[in-house]
């Protein structure tokens, strides 16, 4: 069994602790965790989903814009920081597995660890409530 | 390869009667291989004898810092090889984010700290540690970051006939509401798996550890946890707590092995204890 690298297992642990939400993923996209309170915001339990690749996370909760529109994969902020090793912030409505539709705001960062090693992605997003 | 200890204590060297029998002096240990290579892991106080005990036939060492906390790097000044013109001194490290090894190391190297600099140390070669596996001699040794302050690596160390992880900084138990976590989400794992001897921090008690956590060490329990997590064959705890004086170890440990009742070996690490795994 490969261990995941010390940034990722860091990241994990202090995120377990805050009480905002946050979405980890590896450098293929693949999701390796959120937190409890993602889990109110997507509405699942991270041991119910466990890992997801990009391609189901990313249309999963049917993300729209503020008209309505779906929104593609790669324009969503945690898609463009790991294709684009920046980061990106987006404001938009998803659906969560619990069927309650939620307008979110999401900042996604690229990890970049020791050596430059580059370790996937963080995305910390939040209920617009106004 | 023979595995000997020549520091075993955490943090700050604790020389004197109540330490005499598991040392006082800080992070020192020496591999041999069958073809001769030498390997020194770290450069606590424990080198300095290390250094007068080596054959003067030797060309090379090789030292491979895990990181630079003081504890580790204190006795690398004085270590003999180090002013000896004609053996070579590959010093082995991690860089930080923003500074390579050399001007890490020489913020120690340097005066108001140390009078000599390292660039006046003949024969020495700085490395900053690969990503990839390399090979020393008849080693082949991987590295990985842990879980400690500061850019901090441990080592795998093989030989065709015998593995041993050198982990003397690490605190796989931060942040983890119930440790041992699984296999994949555990610092370390990947390094010390099924290996013939894990050399291991095992600083504090439990109840240390409380007050402690974050400071980048284990307690006894959950170096032990973590070996079983590993699957190795024998654990030898480190890092002694300085405050920690002889009968102290030998109760925690005691009291660790009681409570843990652990399926491998496990022999404090002693100053002067040495280890030929075949």
């Amino acid at each position: 069994m490969s261990q995941k690298e010390i940034e990722v297992i860091l990241a994990r642990q202090l995120v377990s602790y805050l009480a905002l939400p946050v979405f980890i993923v590896d450098p293929q996209g693949t999701l390796l965790f959120y937190n409890e309170p993602a889990e109110s915001v997507l509405g699942r339990r991270f041991e119910e989903t466990g890992e997801m690749r990009i391609d189901e996370w990313s249309t999963i909760f049917k993300p729209t814009d503020e008209d309505g529109r779906p929104i593609k994969p790669d324009a969503l902020p945690l898609v463009i920081a790991l294709s684009e090793r920046r980061p990106a912030h987006g404001r938009f409505w998803i659906r969560g597995l619990d069927g309650v539709l939620r307008h979110i705001e999401v900042t996604a960062v690229p990890i970049i660890g020791q050596a430059e090693r580059y370790l996937g992605g963080i995305a910390i997003f939040w209920e617009v409530t106004a | 390869m023979k595995v000997t200890l020549w520091g075993t204590r955490g943090s700050l060297a604790s020389p004197g009667p109540e330490t005499a029998r598991y040392g006082g002096n800080t992070s020192c240990v020496e591999v041999v291989g069958a073809d001769g290579t030498v390997l020194v892991l770290d450069a606590g106080t424990g080198i300095r004898r290390l250094g007068v005990a080596l054959p003067d036939s030797l060309r090379r060492v090789d030292i491979l810092l895990t990181h630079l906390h003081m504890d580790h790097i204190q006795g690398l000044a004085f270590f003999r090889p180090l002013r000896t013109p004609d053996v070579e001194v590959h010093i082995w490290g991690p860089a930080s984010t923003t500074l390579s090894l050399r001007a890490r190391l020489t913020r120690y190297l340097s005066p108001p700290l140390f009078p000599v600099f390292l660039r006046e140390m003949p024969s020495t070669f700085l490395h900053e540690i690969p990503s990839d596996d390399f090979e020393i001699g008849e080693f082949r040794i991987s590295c990985a970051l842990v879980c400690h302050p500061d850019p901090t690596v441990g080592y795998r160390i093989a030989t065709s006939k015998a593995v041993i992880t050198y982990l003397p900084d690490h605190e796989p138990a931060l942040g983890a509401r119930k440790f041992p976590l699984s296999r994949d989400w555990t610092s370390g794992y990947t390094l010390a798996a099924g290996v013939d001897l894990l050399i291991h921090d095992a600083q504090y008690s439990s109840q240390e550890y409380t007050e402690r956590i974050g400071f980048g060490h284990s307690s006894l329990p959950h170096a032990f946890e973590f070996a079983a997590l590993a699957g190795v064959k024998q654990l030898v705890p480190f890092h002694h707590d300085p405050a920690h004086n002889d009968d102290d170890v030998d109760r925690l440990i005691t009291e660790t092995i009681m409570s843990a009742r652990p399926s491998f070996a496990v022999t404090p690490g002693s100053e002067g204890a040495t280890f030929e795994l075949n």
